[in-house]
């Protein structure tokens, strides 16, 4: 077990001094390319904050829908051949479910202001 | 300095010219780049633009039509009266410039978000999905007779060359996988008549004023096909930037964008702009993929390129919300 703080309060950390106090002192091409790195660091606490439940729930329901178990990856990886073989399409129950909520949970890490995300998590509510 | 060789390349071809100021880089690739600068002349200045392979970068990519078959795509557009920049020169290899091609310079603004925001704009706004049609009318009509020699490609032939770029990632993706699936069949099969298509017709690629589209830039992957595919292209939610509801770059609607093309003489094939928009909507996601994969291995290691990477997910819903819409 690693100490503590925890990934999460780190970067945490290092984002917020650089939005705060950074921010302010720099222009033109490094202050657009500051605010790509502040982006990176939300993305991964955002990533480090959800990853855990969200890829353990997509587990479960990968298991239901292919009868196999194995890692996140492994799992995908055995869906994504399964439709390429046809196997598995839009007509397999749960399939069309799976993968909006797998789509959903990475937008939320990824991009949570894209337009089409914030539309279909309306849906949602 | 490259305000030297300019310099004495315009001497050569512009009469009057007295030599080049303000010569700044606006874009570079590795392969590519775009200068702006100024000719300076007895009437005034003249706004121009380089774009060219510095020596050395000769090759292009597989997919792109060359620098040289751009400039005369852009040149026979401006003659038919489609917006765009007046080629001005074609380098020769004795100008030390390496190759490419030097326009005049086109004002106005082509960052999406400006012109989809600013109030400069308003006024063009809604005129543009419809504008839009028309010039896509015009460049889907230039004469084929008096085109560069273009690559071809059909539907099925640009499903499997997705297919082969996606699988050589390896990031195995449940959504691409349906998409393809959808694209194979989906597939329209050859299109009734082949036409010059432009083959990147977006947001970003248009130049655009208070009067609406001044040119249309970026011809390198022109090619033959189906001019449907520039249809669909153009109404790729990725180029919406949050205006999700306005399919046409984030100006209008579909229909407005048919009404121009058909304005103009030309017929819309709508279930082959929506299979266009699909394969769109899925090349854009391999793309951001292969800036991914640009970016694990160099050479250039940059956030930005890391950051287009995770924009893959977009195109996942984006994908999601063509083939398996969810209630009302």
């Amino acid at each position: 077990m690693q100490d503590e703080p925890t990934p999460i309060e780190l970067t945490k950390a290092v984002a917020d001094f650089l939005r705060n106090d950074i921010t302010p002192l720099v222009s033109g091409h490094q202050a657009f390319k500051l605010r790509v790195a502040i982006n990176i660091l939300d993305l991964v606490t955002r990533q480090l904050t959800q990853e855990e439940e969200s890829d353990a729930k997509e587990v479960e329901r990968l298991r239901a829908l292919l009868g196999i178990d194995g890692s996140v990856a492994d799992l995908n990886r055995a869906l994504a051949e399964r439709i390429a073989k046809g196997e598995v399409d839009l007509a397999t129950p749960g399939l069309a479910e799976h993968l909006w909520q797998t789509t959903m949970d990475k937008l939320a890490v990824d991009q949570p202001n894209y337009a089409s995300y914030k539309r279909e998590l309306g849906r949602d509510g | 300095m490259i305000e030297a060789e300019l310099s004495r390349s315009v001497a050569r071809w512009c009469e009057g010219a007295t030599g080049v100021t303000g010569a700044a880089k606006l874009s570079g690739g590795a392969s590519q780049e775009t200068w702006r600068f100024d000719i300076a002349h007895p009437d005034g200045p003249i706004g121009a633009i380089l774009r060219r392979s510095p020596k050395g970068y000769g090759a292009a990519p597989t997919r792109a039509a060359g620098l040289a078959a751009e400039a005369q795509l852009m040149q026979l557009a401006f003659e038919a009266g489609v917006p765009s920049p007046r080629v001005m020169h074609v380098l020769t290899p004795d100008e030390n410039l390496g190759t490419g091609f030097i326009m005049q310079r086109v004002e106005g603004e082509t960052i999406a978000r400006k012109i989809l925001r600013d109030d400069e704009y308003a006024a063009a706004r809604p005129r543009l999905a419809r504008q839009i049609g028309g010039v896509l009318a015009g460049l889907h009509k230039l004469p084929q007779d008096k085109l560069p020699e273009l690559r071809s490609r059909s539907a099925t032939q640009e499903i499997s060359e997705f297919e082969r770029d996606y699988r050589s990632l390896n990031w195995p993706k449940p959504v691409f996988e349906l998409a393809l699936r959808w694209l194979r069949d989906h597939d329209p099969g050859p299109s009734a008549e082949t036409t010059l298509v432009h083959g990147d017709f977006r947001n970003g690629n248009l130049i655009i004023g208070a009067d609406g589209v001044r040119a249309v830039l970026d011809w390198e992957l022109a090619h033959l096909g189906d001019p449907m595919e520039d249809l669909g292209w153009v109404c790729v939610n990725s180029w919406r930037f949050g205006e999700i509801d306005k399919p046409v770059g984030g100006f209008g609607t579909r229909e407005e964008l048919f009404a121009g093309y058909e304005a103009a003489g030309r017929k819309v094939v709508p279930s082959r702009v929506k299979f266009w928009e699909v394969m769109g909507t899925l090349r854009w996601g391999i793309m951001c993929g292969g800036m991914m994969q640009r970016f694990r291995e160099g050479p250039d290691h940059s956030m930005e390129r890391a950051m287009i990477g995770r924009r893959a997910s977009e195109t996942e819903i984006d994908l999601l919300r063509l083939l398996a819409p969810r209630g009302g």
